[in-house]
This record gives structure tokens, C-alpha cells and sequence, in this order.
């Protein structure tokens, strides 16, 4: 008895311990976000001046790198109203689905709003509310073999019908050399979001449109875009192996990191990973951006990007909120860009010297910046992940050659359009 | 509570009031005793089943899952007219994709199952038989089994990868097929890898009940066949199988709940592929990944309500005797 009532004595005393320490004003705020290669151990570096100028502790939360996975737990730790994440690093598609779950940053970050890119601080606001500030953004571009288009005395493809005839030109001349398993070109072909975004850059480089218009109108549905999926339909078992069909980004670049692939198309975290010390193609790759259709039509590249949102059901809101400003402001988006090649969301950024030096590519991105394509979240709101799915299952019957074109996109636009009822 | 005091020796009574006193107490030490594991059972399986059922007739969203309101029948079925005189039904039971999780979840616990009875059976023949080394072997064939499905699911989905995969390279260099197989994306094949894995890792299982079940078999009986000289095959299907069929039936039942709710090797191994989604799959997706709650409950409990209508059919057709009461 006397053993159990000093136990509760030392608790008591541990948990006024505590307390005092967070009248005193250091909180702990902890931080949930996916463990994708070392970015956790980056951020944790890169947080220590704030840590230190305000007293307060960061914890990192790890989640598994599937953004679906992720979605999951977050969705439920917000259902349930956990108030024990005080910070949430959310994709770019998710603000509209989880806006009322997070607080309106408008206020506290519309000092800096301007210095970032106009399109990303776009995405995040729903109904006028900023749901998440933005972090770093993501955008894919081609991987190409220097050494092998150079050997082949081929250019860089600016469009997709000549990135299919020198895929084929390279692999067919490097089969009949002995290079039994290179492929010309591969991507992310798998049922999942990865394709959405792979199939919404076919669609709209080609004038396909963007699946639904930003004013809630279903596009799909058009000859462009039936004609764009044709291609890609074309290209596998021919420039590309069957099983692209499965594969997610990690997948395509195992082929491409281990030589066997002349083009791949994915994000800018493959760059750091393709130069790593033991990696075979290093210094033989550089990158450029996507094929476009040819003729009026520019290249697309689709939106990526994380964002910091706070939690409404954050015991630490005020931190919290200081903490998100200090993540998303020039210093640690620098540090970011050098230490774990993620892409700057503030423009200024893209002229700085130290990360041109540090990480070469990142002036180079700003260039497919430039022709980004949002995913129709915005508009499709919280059926959005419905959309997606609807959308890549089409297109993955077409790729299968189980569908044409023509049918699965007549279908698509009837299955969205009940989706849609009297409005998104 | 009957089976409970009936099991105990009572001494003969002289004083019927006072024996009736100390079997009332000894029922309610009982219900006593009980009490813990209901209200555990009711917290984790009763409550959540009715949150489920409820939910499948509001408009629950998971953004906000206080504020449902009640709709009826609406997710099952709900039809409505048009001005334009068009009539529209809507609701999972009028959801092709729905029905095609139910075929594929059918499909694939009829065919799973059949293959790892009579696979399991075989094995357990083997390891019933003496040989040496026969308590080494038993562990061993236990490892599929004893691996997290996670893992397995993972660990296959690399054996099946089409460029580095081992499953691929074998078959090319055995020579039986010309190039090489996308297993897990190819509409054709992504089920019988879902089926390979599967069989692979819960034959062991089938194999250890029927075990069980084989050396319940007296020896003598065998004895007596062999000196009436009767043919093994003879044996197995005149004795063996009648002796084996209760604890066959028993794991059978085992083996179908497990297979009709087959969630995590589907979710690892062929994510949002048509042709493999199950029962269980769809309704996680609308559940969490569509936002549509309540539509998503109302598929978990006609999952449910199917399972539990299967094993009955099963039961009865069967005439399964899970109670021990025959004998």
C-alpha cells in the first residue's frame, strides 16, 4: 500500500512537472508526416533554430510513405478529434477534403502569401480559407540517358510521338548489342493515384482538358483525350514492359536506376537517388520536361507538393501556427532545398545561389513549373478521391487493352456525372 | 449455466432446500465469473456491429460523424423518378461494382479453400506417417503460416515483380513461358497470384487441424484393415475420411470466415485492381478513401450479413456438429 501511494506521489509530481512546464511556455508540438529517405532527419536538423529561439520541442511523428495509407490514419485520428498531432504535412489534394478539420491560416500567413508561388497558395485555399501553408511543391519530368541518346545521336523528345521513336530507335539497337532487359521508356502504371497523375499529363499536353474543369464541368470525355490514351496504350509491351501496369514510382525506377530504362518519367526525388555513390547511371541522366502532343499544345506536368495544416483540434494552436510560419519560410525551405532536394515553394528561392550549387536541378524545375497542372481536386472537393479512382480505373482498362478509349471514356463521363449529382 | 454446475460432483442430498441454495450461488458466482469477458465482448463486438448497422442507414460523413442524419433504406436501395419520367436506382444493391467484390470474394474463398483442404490433407497424411525427423519437418512446414500475412503479401510482390522477379526468371529459365509475366498487373493473372499466395501460406494451417483430426483415428483400426488385407486407397477412403470428416468440416469453417473476409493480401498485393477487389476492400475504400461513410457501412454489413448467412448454409448443408453433442 504505501509502495502504490508513493508511486502515485512521483506521478502526480511528473504530471505537475509537466504542467508547470507548459505554463511556463514550452510545449511540445508534435508533427506527423510521411518517413520518405532521410526527410525526417532533415526536418529535425533544420527545426533546431526555432527550437532553441522559442523554448519549445519538436516531435516527429513518422507515418508510412504511402500518401494513401496516410490519408487513412489521418482522416480517422481527425474524425476522432485527436488532439495529440498539433501539425499535419497534408498532399496537395487533400485540402478541400480535409478543410474543416484544419484552422483558416489566412491571417497569420498573409505577411509572406506572395513570396510563394500564386498556383500553390491557390490549391490550398477552399472557400477563401487557407487550409494548409504551403511546404515544398513537387513536379515530375523526364529522366533521360545522356550517354545513350548521345551514342544513338538522338535529341531530347519534345514530343510524345518522338519520345516513342527514339525509345524504340535506343532499345531495339541496345537489344541487338546484348542489353536483353532495356526498355525505352517507363513510368507509373499501376491503379492507383500515381496513374491519375501519369494519364493527366497524356491529357493535357495533348488538349485533352484537365477531367474536370475548374468551373465543376466534366471535360474527359473529348477525341484528344481518347486519342491521348491511345498512345500511351500503344507504348506497352512495345517501348514499355508489361508490368508497368503495376508499377508505382519506386518500381519504374528500379528498371531505370538499374540501367535498364532510356526515359522515365517521375519526381524530382529520383535525381538525388539516380547520382547516389553506388548507383550505376550516375552522372549518365539529366532531365527535361514532359513530352507534349505536338503542334498548339505545351508540355504538363501535374501539381505535387506537401503542405503544413493545423490541426482545430490542437491544444498548442498559437506554437503550432509559429511553428508551420518558421517550416515555411525562406531559411528552412533553403536548408529543404539543399539537404533533401525538395523543391521551394517561394519563387525567390529558384535564383538562390547556394542551392544552384548544392542541387543543380532545382533552377532547372522552375522551367516545368511553369506548365503545372493542378488536379481537379479544387473542383471535385471531397469526391475528389472518387474522381481519381473512376479516372484511373478507365484509363487502367484502356492501357490493359481490356476497353478502348472511346468506350471507357463515354463510360467515365456517365459515371461522373452521377457522381456529381446536382453539383461537386 | 446448466453445463457449468452439471459438470460437478454433487454429493448425494439429504436437505433439498439447502442444496438448492448452494446451486443458486454457484450460478451466480458463475454469471459472476462471465461478466468480464460480456461486457468485453459487448465493447468490442456488439457495439461497434450496431455503430455499423446504425450508421448504414444515416448520411454519416467521416469529416463530421456526429451529424448523420437518418435516410432509411437510402444506401441499400433507393429509387427515385425523374421529372423527365426516367427512373434512377442507386444504393449498393444496385452497385455493379459492389456485386463484382461479392462474385470476386466467393470466387476466390470457394477455390482458395477446396485446393488448401485437399492440399492441407495430403501433407497432414504425410506428416501422420513415422519417419525420421518427422518433429523437424512438422515445425517447418508451420513457417508460411507463422509469417505475418503483411509480410508475406510484401514478400511475394517482389518473387512476382516482372523485371527482378524470381517467380519470372525461374519459369524463363526453366523454358516455360517466352517472356516475362506482369503477375500482379494483368487482369488475367492478378488472381491466381493472389490464389498462389494464399494457398501458399495457409496450407500449413489445413495441414495442422487435419493432423489433429488423423491422430484422433485409433490405431487398431488401421491394424484390422491390414490384416484383412484390405488396399490402402481402400483404407483412406473407407476409414480415414469418415474418421477425419468432423475436424475436416470444423476447419473447412475455419478456413471459409477467414477467406471470405480477406482484406490485408488483396490490399498489399493488388491494390484497386477490378479483378481481385473484395467484399472487404470495397467497403474499406468508400469507408475511408470516398468519404461516403455511411455507403461504406452499409456494404460492411451486408458483408456481414453474407458471412454469416454462408457459414449457416454451411452448417446446415453439412451438417456440421460444432457443439460435441454427438458423439
Amino acid at each position: 500500500m504505501q509502495r502504490t501511494r508513493s508511486l502515485a506521489a512521483i506521478f502526480a509530481g511528473a504530471s505537475l512537472a509537466a504542467l508547470s512546464a507548459t505554463a511556463a511556455g514550452a510545449v511540445n508540438v508534435n508533427l506527423v508526416s510521411g518517413a520518405v529517405g532521410a526527410d525526417i532527419a532533415v526536418y529535425q536538423e533544420l527545426v533546431k533554430p526555432w527550437e532553441e529561439k522559442t523554448g519549445n520541442k519538436v516531435t516527429f511523428v513518422p507515418m508510412p510513405a504511402s500518401t494513401t495509407d496516410q490519408f487513412a490514419q489521418y482522416k480517422l485520428w481527425l474524425a476522432a478529434g485527436n488532439a495529440d498531432i498539433d501539425v499535419y504535412l497534408v498532399d496537395v489534394i487533400w485540402a478541400p477534403q480535409l478543410s474543416e478539420q484544419f484552422l483558416d491560416l489566412t491571417a497569420a500567413f498573409a505577411p509572406v502569401t506572395n513570396d510563394h508561388f500564386p498556383s500553390i497558395v491557390a490549391s490550398q485555399t477552399v472557400n477563401g480559407k487557407l487550409v494548409a501553408a504551403p511546404f515544398f511543391t513537387d513536379a515530375p519530368a523526364l529522366y533521360y540517358r545522356k550517354d545513350l541518346l548521345e551514342k544513338h545521336g538522338e535529341k531530347v523528345p519534345e514530343t510524345w510521338e518522338e519520345l516513342s521513336a527514339t525509345a524504340k530507335k535506343i532499345q531495339d539497337a541496345e537489344r541487338e548489342a546484348g542489353s536483353k532487359d532495356l526498355w525505352g521508356y517507363v513510368w507509373q502504371g499501376a491503379a492507383y493515384e500515381g496513374l491519375t497523375c501519369n494519364a493527366l499529363e497524356w491529357l493535357a499536353s495533348n488538349g485533352g482538358g484537365d477531367i474536370v474543369e475548374a468551373d465543376g464541368t466534366i471535360s474527359v470525355n473529348n477525341e484528344n483525350a481518347a486519342k491521348a490514351l491511345e498512345t500511351a496504350a500503344g507504348w506497352v509491351n512495345t517501348i514499355s514492359p508489361g508490368g508497368v501496369l503495376s508499377y508505382t514510382e519506386e518500381e519504374s525506377r528500379g528498371v531505370w536506376q538499374t540501367g535498364n530504362a532510356v526515359f522515365m518519367r517521375n519526381w524530382p526525388y529520383a535525381y538525388a537517388l539516380g547520382n547516389g555513390a553506388d548507383s550505376p547511371i550516375k552522372g549518365k541522366f539529366d532531365v527535361a520536361p514532359l513530352p507534349s502532343g505536338g503542334g498548339d499544345n505545351t508540355s504538363a506536368a501535374t501539381l505535387g507538393g506537401w503542405n503544413l495544416a493545423v490541426s482545430k483540434y490542437s491544444p498548442n494552436a498559437e506554437v503550432a501556427t509559429d511553428l508551420v510560419l518558421y517550416m515555411t519560410g525562406a531559411e528552412f525551405q533553403k536548408g529543404n532545398a539543399i539537404k533533401a532536394s525538395h523543391l521551394p515553394t517561394i519563387q525567390s528561392l529558384y535564383d538562390d545561389k547556394d542551392i544552384a550549387e548544392a542541387q543543380p536541378l532545382i533552377p532547372h524545375w522552375k522551367e516545368i513549373f511553369l506548365n503545372a497542372v493542378p488536379r481537379p481536386s479544387a473542383a471535385a472537393k471531397v469526391k475528389y478521391n472518387e474522381v481519381s479512382n473512376k479516372f484511373w480505373t478507365a484509363a487502367h482498362e484502356v492501357l490493359s487493352g481490356s476497353s478502348t478509349p472511346q468506350d471507357s471514356l463515354e463510360l467515365l463521363e456517365v459515371d461522373l456525372d452521377d457522381l456529381k449529382g446536382s453539383g461537386w | 449455466m446448466a453445463s457449468i454446475t452439471a459438470g460437478q460432483p454433487e454429493p448425494q442430498a439429504t436437505r433439498p432446500a439447502r442444496r438448492s441454495e448452494l446451486q443458486a450461488e454457484r450460478v451466480r458466482a458463475a454469471r459472476l465469473f462471465l461478466l468480464p469477458m460480456l461486457v468485453a465482448l459487448t465493447l468490442v463486438a456488439a457495439w461497434p456491429l450496431f455503430r455499423t448497422i446504425y450508421f448504414s442507414f444515416t448520411d454519416t460523413s467521416l469529416s463530421n460523424i456526429g451529424a448523420g442524419k437518418w435516410v432509411g433504406f437510402d444506401n441499400y436501395l433507393s429509387v427515385r423518378t425523374l421529372s423527365s419520367g426516367k427512373v434512377i436506382t442507386r444504393g449498393v444493391l444496385v452497385d455493379p461494382a459492389w456485386w463484382n467484390a461479392v462474385w470476386n470474394t466467393f470466387r476466390f474463398a470457394i477455390i482458395s479453400v477446396s485446393i488448401e483442404t485437399v492440399l492441407g490433407l495430403l501433407v497432414a497424411l504425410v506428416l501422420n506417417a513415422e519417419f525420421k525427423g518427422r518433429g523437424l519437418v512438422r515445425a517447418a512446414i508451420l513457417i508460411p503460416w507463422a509469417i505475418p500475412t503483411i509480410v508475406s503479401a510484401k514478400l511475394w510482390a517482389w518473387l512476382f515483380n516482372d523485371q527482378f522477379g524470381m517467380v519470372n526468371d525461374m519459369l524463363m529459365s526453366l523454358g516455360l513461358i517466352d517472356h516475362k509475366i506482369a503477375w500482379t498487373a494483368d487482369v488475367s493473372t492478378a488472381m491466381y497470384a493472389v490464389l498462389i499466395v494464399d494457398i501458399w501460406k495457409t496450407t500449413p494451417f489445413m495441414a495442422l487441424l487435419c493432423l489433429a483430426g488423423l491422430q484422433m483415428i485409433p490405431r487398431d483400426m488401421y491394424e484390422a484393415a491390414k490384416i484383412d488385407g484390405v488396399h490402402p486407397i481402400k483404407v483412406f477412403f473407407r476409414v480415414t475420411l469418415p474418421l477425419v470428416k468432423p475436424a475436416l468440416m470444423v476447419a473447412v469453417i475455419f478456413r471459409l470466415l477467414d477467406a471470405l473476409r480477406i482484406f490485408d493480401l488483396i490490399y498489399v498485393l493488388t491494390p484497386n485492381s477490378s479483378a481481385t477487389k473484395t467484399m472487404s476492400v470495397i467497403s474499406r475504400e468508400n469507408l475511408i478513401d470516398f468519404d461516403k461513410f455511411a455507403y461504406g457501412s452499409a456494404q460492411s454489413t451486408l458483408l456481414f450479413l453474407i458471412i454469416a448467412l454462408a457459414v449457416i448454409l454451411y452448417i446446415w448443408l453439412g451438417r456440421v456438429d460444432l457443439g460435441g453433442q454427438k458423439q
